[in-house]
């Protein structure tokens, strides 16, 4: 079965229509007689759409050729949920990781309210490869540092780097002074610092996820980003300072607030809730960077109801077959009943469902969730 | 950045009130012994003893629960210590050669609003330090040796190592100028001195009648009664041995001297006559107490302190090393015998207190003091409201294993501490497979109960041969050895087999339950009995690789246990041995009494045993298919290890040589240096860390962390029942829902008998994303409250839990603390603390602070200990982050470890091998010695200006130095010693001195009062002297006295 989002008009942000229809697997064979179907099915024929699907972790995926087809097809188990948008000419569609959920992301937030303009130049983004890095916040930084976002959610290569102790110049009233601060010793090839060349060997970092780290151990550094690992923001200092990221606004003027020259925000401009999110001030944001860091990641842990847990008897007989286990020696029942193993529970669960128990409701809605539910 | 996490909870002004009347952080108390001790001195009149310690602090003690500390600033070892008898002032002097007053004043220190009044306080008031005189003394020169406190307390003698001798008025600590007795000041005949010099000086007495006058004498032997009024040397002793020590006889009609060479000698002080050449009497009438003394070559290695009288003849032979001891003794001076009344001997390790007035010398359980490191403490459990038959039953055990509460002989000082609200004990589980009860409820922690596990299994040792019983009784070690030993002291830290070690403990305070867990697997289930029993424990093994295939355990073997019935004593007895098959280590245990079930787990998965019908109900492997390191026991980390150790010995060695040689600078040779400097820091990478998220084949991921049992809701929202919760070392959390009979919703208690069989199903398993190590699970109820303990429901002795709104669950794992709901397990709340401090959670435990300020307020708090030793304190179930303080230094690994919470908000950390450190979160509950001295002069006294001395070293050469000697049943003066006069080997003595340690004579009907064993062989090597020990003694031999001779 398919389960098919439509969003006819992409301006009108809730005249979104959505179907279920099942389809034979077998049915098609390839992207563009889909693309033909959907048309048919949505009564859209003729109009420009683009067509993406939820992958398992929730990232949102494109389908443009028979390849990709055939791996979403793979996916879906057994529902497929795709999205259908109308194509549009400014507005480039960006498939991004955890686009689905988690639109407004790192600490873009921090910025000001400001409002939005177009990005005068339009460049086409890659639409046909999962993002896993991002330069962020550029506006807000000074030109000196970056904010780098390392999406390690989804990706199999290592993240690849080693940190360590160093000492670095502060500028301070008193003079230039020699502070103590954690550097990036190593890049692991093939890894995924490396391969996203925003991290360099000698940059020093500065933040972790909006932590500042100064005063902080190497430990406690290495402690905070792993915690974070599986998405990981952190602030450098790059060592090599020629290929800094300029906001536009900052040569036009300091006080102008109208930059979009931000890798990052230019993913997530096109969604309401994160407008809503950057007009609130200052403050109940920085909060929300520590909250929403804490909504997001409730995500991973995985919770696992076992079917077979019997629900509750009423009265189960109790004196069932006590007898016997009384007037066994003790010892020779020790280690001779099988131990149930939680593979093995499918051997006492049929008991327990046969007997005339009505099903309460709440473990019917149990059920309906299936095996793992992610939060 | 915390800015923004703490101003969540705003600066509401109310809440800091309240926050403020409910927390604060104190370090209340060190329990236990001290580390590393290194000096002793008794106060007779104010009956208070004093401990320094190399870390240069200061315990004072008196009866129990009177205790006062201080610490100097410079943490140097204190050498040697001084009561100003009667005043409550101490001088001490520190291995940095400076000197030290102290004084109990009553300073007034808030602490939990509560002000006593007359508590007093240690305090330093002021310091010394000798300066050598430029030009006339060498450094080493004015170090100092000996101190001299006059008995009328207003002047100290400072002997130097350069043989001066300096005074100084006290307590204001200045020096007397002009009024130095230099060594060239000293009129000798010119035959005698031989141009030597005198050498340091080695030893200062007063005169015990006449207060002006004291006796001085030099290293090189030359002993001169010096009138401190007439500036005039009354009296000469030209010994022509090297002097260790001095003492006076009651009288004053004689002394005795003790030498290097192991003898002792009596010399008469007759008017009229100023040189003595000889001594007058070589034998020793008295009762002699002396250290060391052992011939070297057969008793070398061994720690004596000789007790003689007549006949009677002990040596006290302990397992550590003699730092020094005294006696308890009279204090009145016209009296003609010291009278003493135990004797009170410091080892490094311990304290032994005998008792000199009952027969056959026994020893005395000190009721604090207590060496908790006797064998290396391994885990440690805490308990609250002990109710009183428990407590009872305990004690009743505990008197039967000889801790009898004697009559303890330190008695000064005053306990202002209010009586303890409630019975508190504290187990600590031991690597020799004991475990110990304490009384932790007031500030002295006592020994109760010891419960030895060892008896359980077969092990290589006769558990006949139990050296740490304190009660041997004399005879039966002695035997035809001679000389006549007797064990002392309780400090082993010898373990027969580490396997014994204890890894977890779990009581149960109502049914008298206890569940012990070890190194190699096993676990105990012990019930308390107040008889003897002579049974064979039942074991039964669980098998927790069950269904893995190809895993082959190469840790050590299971213990074997004992084939046939043993007599258990009195206290708790085993019951059950469960064996957790492969035995690797039992990293968690959790008992719930009522329900009558074990959970236990290790490094291979947990097991869960109903001890009442003795089965196993189930056994679970959590070992990741890739975690082999799991199977290799307990040296999985040599590999690693080997490795560091390579690369330190590789940096000692290149610090080496670069030390040794230092080049002249020449062109070329700076550009090897400066190559060299390059290749080091090539070689020496900077320490890195990979940044790199766990993964779930990390090592040891299946060790499971914490157990729990609760009632609860799993299997849906209207019916609870007893879970059992898990949580491992990779993040992941196993819930099983079991079907206990008897128990659950619309069925009343067992009645009686239970019957049916346990069982356990598997109903949630949480795999926590961020899969970091699960320290603690604790299942909340439905107004946020931690579920109350076994039995505290049913026997109404709390509140019962609130089972109409729905339950959640608190899941602490070292990075996150997260808030589940129940029985759909959903996120409600959570708190990064990884992310956010960079540190890692060690240790939590939920605590119930009650409010200064109302007295029926409390809030239950989560604390966490965190890797960097500092205390985070959240409100649960909202997680909010209430207070932090820092508690532990964070490179102290083992303190953070061993920290263990109380339920009313106190805690306990091992600061040394054989100190726990109390603290206290609460502002309310804060057990801290509040006591108060009698002194003789008004707590007030202020006594301003420090002054000067000078002094010299202390580091002489000395052999030994005897110390105390006892009367001399009188009468029988002439006895024969038993053997022939074989030399004696002494044990050298260090360089400390007690000006207030007199002699002490037993038995009125004694002639004579004093003597000083000696003993140390001259042609021995003489073995440095740091370490103040005492005394040698005579060994085999007839004894004769070692004259000076010619």
């Amino acid at each position: 079965c398919f389960y098919v989002i439509r969003t006819p008009e992409r301006n009108s942000l809730f005249e979104a229509e959505y179907r279920r229809f099942a389809l034979k697997m077998s049915g098609i064979c390839g992207f563009q007689e889909f693309y033909r179907l959907l048309q048919t099915v949505h009564h859209i024929p003729g109009v420009e759409v683009l067509l993406g699907y939820a992958d398992i972790q929730g990232d949102l995926l494109p389908i443009n050729n028979d390849d990709n087809f055939y791996k979403a097809l793979s996916s879906a188990n057994p529902l497929l949920r795709i999205i259908i948008q109308k194509r549009d000419v400014d507005e480039p569609v960006v498939f991004a990781t955890n686009s689905l959920q988690r639109r407004k992301k790192g600490l873009a937030g921090l910025r000001p309210a400001q409002q939005k303009s177009k990005p005068g130049l339009m460049i086409g983004l890659p639409q046909d490869f999962r993002q896993i890095s991002s330069i962020i916040d550029v506006d807000i930084l000074p030109e000196t540092h970056r904010r780098v976002r390392l999406h390690k959610h989804g990706t199999h290569k290592p993240l690849g780097f080693y940190i360590r102790d160093g000492v670095s110049m502060r500028v301070t009233p008193q003079g230039v002074e020699k502070v103590p601060g954690v550097f990036i010793s190593r890049l692991v090839r093939g890894g995924l610092a490396e391969s996203t060349g925003l991290l360099g060997v000698n940059d020093e970092i500065l933040e972790v996820n909006g932590i500042d780290v100064a005063g902080k151990s190497l430990d406690q550094v290495t402690d905070m980003m792993v915690a974070n690992s599986h998405n990981l923001i952190v602030t450098v200092k790059p060592a090599n300072q020629r290929n800094n990221v300029v906001p536009r606004a900052s040569r036009v003027s300091a006080g102008g607030n109208s930059s979009s020259g931000s890798v990052g925000s230019a993913f997530s401009h096109d969604s309401a809730p994160s407008t809503a999110s950057q007009s609130v001030s200052h403050h109940s944001n920085s909060n929300s960077v520590a909250e929403g860091d804490s909504d997001e990641d409730g995500d991973g842990d995985l919770i696992i109801e076992t079917d077979s847990l019997p629900p509750y008897l009423p009265h189960r007989c109790v004196s069932n077959g006590n007898g016997s286990h009384r007037e066994s020696p003790l010892s020779s029942s020790l280690g001779q009943r099988p131990l149930p193993q939680s593979m093995s529970l499918s051997m006492t669960t049929p008991t327990h469902n046969c007997s005339p128990t009505k099903t309460s409701s709440s473990q019917e809605s149990m059920r309906e969730d299936g095996n793992i539910i992610t939060l | 950045m915390m800015k923004f996490r703490f101003r969540r909870q705003g600066n509401d002004p109310q809440r800091e009130k309240i926050k403020q009347e409910l927390f604060a952080f104190n370090k209340t108390v060190e329990h236990g012994f001290p580390h590393q001790p290194c000096a002793l001195a008794f106060d007779p009149q104010l009956q208070l003893m004093a401990i320094g310690t190399k870390s240069g602090a200061i315990k004072i003690y008196g009866s129990p629960g009177v205790e006062f500390t201080g610490l100097h600033r410079d943490a140097a070892a204190v050498a040697q210590i001084h009561f100003l008898q009667g005043q409550g002032r101490l001088l001490s002097l520190l291995d940095d050669n400076t000197l030290h007053l102290w004084e109990l004043g009553g300073a007034s220190r808030d602490r939990g609003g509560a002000k006593s009044e007359g508590v007093v306080y240690l305090e330093e008031k002021r310091n010394y330090s000798l300066l050598g005189r430029p030009g006339l003394e060498s450094c080493s020169a004015s170090r100092v040796t000996v101190l001299l406190l006059l008995s009328s307390c207003d002047l100290l003698c400072v002997g130097t190592e350069g043989g001066g001798i300096h005074f100084l008025d006290l307590p204001r600590l200045s020096l007397r100028d002009n009024q130095s007795l230099l060594l060239d000041q000293v009129i000798i005949p010119e035959d005698y001195r031989c141009g030597k010099s005198l050498g340091p000086v080695e030893s200062l007495q007063e005169h015990p009648k006449q207060p002006g006058k004291i006796l001085i004498g030099y290293s090189r032997g030359l002993v001169v009664l010096w009138d401190l009024s007439t500036r005039n040397a009354e009296h000469m002793f030209l010994g022509k041995q090297q002097l260790e020590s001095l003492v006076w006889e009651r009288s004053g009609s004689s002394f005795v001297s003790s030498h290097s060479d192991g003898g002792y000698s009596v010399w008469a002080v007759a008017s009229g006559n100023t040189y003595t050449h000889q001594p007058v009497s070589s034998s020793i009438p008295y009762v002699v107490l002396y250290s060391g003394g052992m011939p070297r070559a057969s008793y070398g290695d061994r720690h004596c302190v000789t007790i003689q009288q007549d006949k009677q003849h002990v040596t006290l032979d302990f397992t550590s090393r003699v730092i020094d001891f005294f006696t308890v003794h009279t204090t009145d001076p016209e009296h003609d015998y010291d009278d003493p009344k135990a004797l009170v001997v410091l080892l490094e390790e311990e304290l032994v207190v005998i008792d000199l007035l009952t027969t056959g010398w026994p020893s005395v359980p000190p009721p604090y003091l207590a060496p908790l490191h006797s064998s290396a403490i391994t885990t440690s459990c805490h308990l609250d409201n002990v109710p009183a038959k428990l407590w009872d039953r305990l004690a009743a055990a505990g008197n039967n294993q000889g801790a009898q509460p004697g009559s303890w002989p330190i008695c000064g000082g005053k306990n202002l501490a209010p009586p303890p609200r409630q019975q508190e004990l504290l187990l600590t589980g031991h690597e020799d497979g004991t475990v110990r009860f304490w009384n932790v409820s007031a500030v002295a922690m006592t020994p109760l109960y010891k419960l030895s596990t060892a008896n359980v299994f077969h092990t290589d040792c006769d558990p006949n041969d139990d050296p740490l019983d304190p009660t041997n009784d004399p005879e039966a070690l002695q035997e035809e050895e001679w000389p006549p030993f007797r064990k002392v002291g309780c400090f082993d830290p010898y373990s027969d087999d580490p396997r014994l070690g204890i890894q977890k403990i779990s009581l149960c305070k109502y049914s008298c339950r206890l569940v012990v867990a070890g190194t190699a697997g096993q676990v105990i289930v012990l019930g308390l009995s107040d008889e003897w029993s002579d049974h064979t424990v039942d074991v039964s093994t669980v098998d927790l690789l069950q269904d893995r295939e190809g895993f082959t355990w190469k840790g050590h073997d299971r213990l074997e246990p004992r084939a046939s019935p043993a007599p258990f004593p009195p206290g708790f007895q085993p019951l059950v041995l469960v064996q957790a098959l492969p035995p690797a280590s039992v990293t968690s245990v959790m008992l719930h009494a009522e329900w009558n079930l074990v959970a236990f787990g290790t490094s291979h998965g947990f097991g869960l045993f109903d001890y009442h019908r003795r089965t196993a109900v189930l056994a679970r492997c959590t070992l990741h298919p890739n975690d082999s390191l799991a199977m290799e026991g307990p040296l999985s980390r040599v590999k690693s290890l080997k490795k560091s150790l390579r690369q330190s010995f590789r940096r000692i060695r290149k610090s080496r040589v670069s030390g040794k040689k230092r080049p002249i600078p020449t062109p070329t040779s700076k550009i090897q240096e400066a190559n060299a400097a390059l290749a080091d820091q090539e070689e020496v990478a900077p320490v890195q860390r990979r940044i790199e998220p766990r993964s779930a084949d990390d090592s040891l991921s299946g060790v499971v962390r914490c157990l729990c049992f609760a009632d609860t809701y799993l299997r849906d929202g209207t019916h609870h029942g007893p879970t059992l919760w898990a949580g491992t070392n990779s993040g992941s959390v196993y819930a099983y829902a079991l079907e206990v009979p008897g128990v659950g919703t619309g069925r009343g208690r067992p009645g009686g008998e239970g019957s049916g069989c346990v069982e356990a199903v598997l109903g949630k398993e949480i795999q926590l994303m961020h899969r970091a190590p699960v320290v603690s699970v604790c299942v909340l109820d439905g107004r946020g409250k931690p579920l109350p303990e076994p039995y505290q429901a049913s026997l109404d002795l709390a509140t019962a839990p609130d089972m109409t709104n729905p339950h959640s669950v608190l899941i602490a794992s070292e990075e996150q603390l997260k808030v589940f709901s129940l029985p759909k397990v959903g996120a409600k709340t959570k708190f990064k603390l990884t992310a956010h401090e960079g540190c890692r959670v060690r240790r939590v435990a939920m605590v119930t602070v009650c409010s200064t300020a109302q007295e029926d307020y409390s809030e239950t708090s989560l604390v966490c200990l965190t890797n960097l030793g500092d205390l985070h304190l959240f409100n649960v179930p909202a997680l909010r982050p209430q207070v932090r303080y820092d508690c532990i230094r964070k490179e102290d690994i083992s303190g953070i470890a061993s920290c263990v919470f109380t339920r009313n908000g106190q805690g306990f950390y091992l600061i040394s091998p054989s100190e726990y450190q109390r603290f206290s979160l609460s502002a309310k509950v804060i057990t801290e010695p509040l006591c108060t001295v009698e002194l003789e002069r008004p707590l007030e006294t202020h006594i301003r200006s420090l002054l000067h001395t000078n002094t010299s070293g202390n580091t002489h050469s000395s052999l030994l130095e005897t110390h105390t000697l006892l009367a001399v049943p009188g009468g029988d003066y002439n006895r024969t010693w038993p053997r022939s006069p074989t030399p004696l080997e002494g044990y050298l003595q260090p360089p400390t001195y007690h000006p207030e340690t007199r002699p002490s004579i037993a038995h009125k009907d004694l002639r004579h009062d004093t003597t000083q064993g000696a003993g140390a062989n001259p042609d021995r090597k003489i073995t440095s002297v740091t370490q103040p020990t005492q005394v040698t003694h005579p060994s085999q031999g007839r004894y004769e006295s070692a004259p000076v001779s010619q």
